[in-house]
């Protein structure tokens, strides 16, 4: 089963390309994720999915209907948690999941069980009477999250869901997906973060509108077109100086005292030329070639660093 | 039944939202109190070709001679000649013409006899500055010659039908209904689509299944509410502090100010689709506001302005609910005798509600 399909899927506005023809498969009851820096098309890419949208070209089938289409058929069947709070601030805790559980037609007995559940399963029973804008960023999360489940949506879009929480709710947050995606749902979720990306079943890496990469994390990080490196000697300033102008090595980052890089794949011997080159500079240089993870994917994909998750928002529209 | 329940969904939310709202919860009172202290004086301005009827009695050469100077003073425009006191009568109470004119069937004998009066003007005192015009007319010249020289009575006798104390208050506070009506239901719904979608919460709304046209009912529902709220108030202040009788029964007042305050709310939910910030719905609400009170005939007659004007203000919901709730306050009129007044805000509602569910789409392009 296939809970997404989408065909060669463009979003322009004006001159500017937000997405620039995607294709996309995401299987049921598996959380796929999209990683990808700010204008990378992520939150266009979803706006398509949920018919708030309409492709430039191309077309999406949502759970077997056409977005574009029937657009209202898709939206009972899915819950949206939008990248920035978008419940009501001046309503109680309980009155927001109220309001929710009533348009998606629950009746007032199936409300009140489900609210009750919900408010035990999302640990908001302390909050019920709290207005919505004096919680948390946690807090607000849990609840946003409570309110795109309550309809039992077979497919829950979740766009940037952690930016403004700490990491214990972001770990509670994750346990919560996977508990959903146990009981059958497909979750689609986009994040900068490289390490939220990695939990999930399948990731797709966005650039500038573009899909880079495609596929399982780890699969992604063994298939990577580079070879990952580490450099580790005193003086790293004058190792980095050296590495500038090397072409078969494309990315330098340091992680505290050592140098991470990426190079060159068809180099038949990387580590013997990088310890011969930096000898001179740094005669106590250690190297070693480590497992690539997924920002390496990013990199090599991209042919750049990920930029680091700013607390701004994504251009809103 | 489902459609119905999603509908009130979004208005008990919308009430509540409004009633914790302490600002607007407060201006929803506020307003219409201070409104009615501040407009309790209006102004006075001349006017032109105001609609007249008038009944000759005598049928003579001096009562035709009398109608054309009256007719060419400009102020007063003879729309309808009436064959009987009821008729003139009916005429006035539709609001046909504000101006009555009845030549008595011996005007000769008393124009030369002066101690009674040989023609009588009829104004509507419901309308400000009418007093004066009318003042003016009895002065001319071919009905004071004849009676020179002579104390007692003028010739013509000038009496004022449904204000007879011609109290500004009585002129001022029915309109007051419309106009106060008008600017808080303009303001509150221009906001209602703007704010959530300000507020990131329309994102959200639309990817529910609440269609365009339960959102929009939803949220006019509660200010229906506050309307007829509104219009209590100001009528009771009216009569507390003004003293302002209702001739005609309120049922058909109420009636009239439903429509009216519906047609209200459908021209602000039309800005609230229109502009992308509250601002810019703010901006847009004042804009229609401004016309509203100066060109419906709240402050200045409408018979007094060009007729582009006229025409401009045809198309403002105020001028024909100033018109409906004089009818009906003062002249205890009904509105199935100002059938022409609810036929435009009616029309005037449908166009824009339809219009707001047309602009409205539940895509954020």
């Amino acid at each position: 089963m296939t809970a997404i399909i989408a065909r060669g899927l463009v979003r322009r506005f004006g001159e500017v390309v937000a997405v620039a023809g995607i294709d996309l498969d995401v299987p049921a009851a598996e959380i796929y994720g999209f990683l990808g820096p700010n204008g990378s098309g992520k939150s266009t890419a979803f706006r398509m999915i949920c018919g708030l949208l309409l492709p430039t070209e191309g077309s999406v089938t949502v759970l077997g209907h056409d977005a574009r289409r029937e657009p209202e058929k898709v939206r009972r069947r899915i819950g949206y948690m939008t990248q920035r709070f978008s419940l009501w601030e001046d309503l109680t805790v309980r009155e927001n999941l109220d309001f929710m559980c009533r348009v998606f037609g629950l009746s007032r007995r199936d409300t009140r069980a489900r609210i009750a559940r919900w408010m035990r399963e999302y640990r908001l029973e302390d909050l019920e009477r709290r207005f919505a804008g004096t919680l948390s960023g946690g807090q607000k999360q849990r609840l946003a999250l409570a309110a795109a489940t309550l309809h039992g949506p077979d497919l829950l879009l979740l766009d940037e869901p952690t930016s403004a929480v700490d990491p214990q709710s972001r770990r509670d947050f994750w346990e919560k997906l996977f508990d959903l995606v146990a009981g059958g749902t497909t979750i689609l979720v986009s994040t900068h973060y490289m390490d939220e990306a990695e939990r999930c079943h399948r990731v797709a890496i966005l650039d500038r509108g573009h899909m880079a990469a495609e596929g399982p994390p780890r699969q992604l990080a063994r298939d990577i077109d580079a070879v990952v490196l580490e450099v580790e000697c005193r003086d790293l300033p004058a190792a980095r100086r050296r590495l500038a102008g090397e072409r078969w090595i494309s990315s330098v980052a340091q992680l505290g005292n050592r140098l991470h890089m990426l190079a060159a794949r068809d180099e038949p011997q990387p580590l013997e030329r990088l310890r011969a080159l930096l000898d001179a500079d740094c005669p106590d240089v250690l190297v070693e070639r480590v497992v690539a993870n997924l920002e390496d994917v990013f990199v090599a994909a991209t042919g750049r660093r990920a930029v680091p998750p700013a607390p701004a928002q994504e251009a809103a529209a | 039944m489902s459609w119905l329940v999603r509908l009130l969904s979004v208005a008990s939310k919308e009430t509540r939202q409004l009633l914790r709202d302490r600002v607007t919860f407060g201006l929803i009172v506020g307003i219409p109190a201070m409104q009615i202290v501040l407009f309790g004086y209006a102004i006075n301005f001349d006017v032109r070709d105001i609609d007249a009827v008038v009944l000759d009695q005598s049928r003579s050469s001096l009562s035709r001679r009398i109608v054309a100077d009256l007719s060419a003073t400009q102020v007063m425009n003879i729309a309808w000649q009436a064959d009987s006191e009821a008729e003139l009568a009916w005429r006035m109470r539709r609001g046909d013409a504000r101006i009555g004119v009845v030549i008595a069937q011996d005007v000769e004998r008393r124009l030369a006899d002066g101690s009674r009066a040989a023609v009588q003007i009829i104004t509507d005192g419901g309308q400000p500055s009418l007093q004066n015009v009318a003042q003016g007319l009895a002065a001319l010249p071919v009905l004071s010659r004849r009676g020179a020289g002579r104390p007692g009575p003028g010739v013509v006798e000038l009496r004022t039908e449904y204000n007879p104390g011609k109290r500004t208050a009585v002129q001022v506070v029915p309109a007051l209904v419309g106009t106060i009506l008008n600017i808080t239901m303009v303001i509150f719904t221009a906001g209602a689509i703007v704010r959530e979608r300000e507020r990131g919460n329309l994102e959200l709304l639309i990817t529910t299944p609440v269609s365009r046209g339960e959102l929009m009912a939803g949220k006019l529902l509660p200010y229906i509410a506050i309307g007829l709220v509104q219009t209590t108030l100001i009528l009771v202040l009216g009569h507390w502090l003004f003293s302002v009788p209702i001739a005609g029964s309120l049922v058909q007042l109420y009636l009239g100010a439903l429509l009216f305050i519906a047609a209200t709310l459908a021209l602000g939910l039309f800005i609230s689709t229109v502009a992308r910030t509250q601002f810019q719905a703010f901006q847009l609400a004042f804009m229609t506001m401004l016309p509203s009170i100066l060109m419906s005939g709240f402050v200045f007659p409408f018979e007094g302005m060009p007729v582009p004007a006229q025409w401009i203000a045809q198309v403002l919901p105020l001028t024909h609910f100033v018109e409906i709730v004089r009818g009906i306050v003062l002249r205890g009129a009904e509105l199935a005798d100002m059938r022409a007044e609810v036929a435009k805000l009616a029309v005037f509602f449908a166009v824009m509600l339809t219009a707001s569910v047309l602009r409205f789409h539940k895509r954020l392009d």
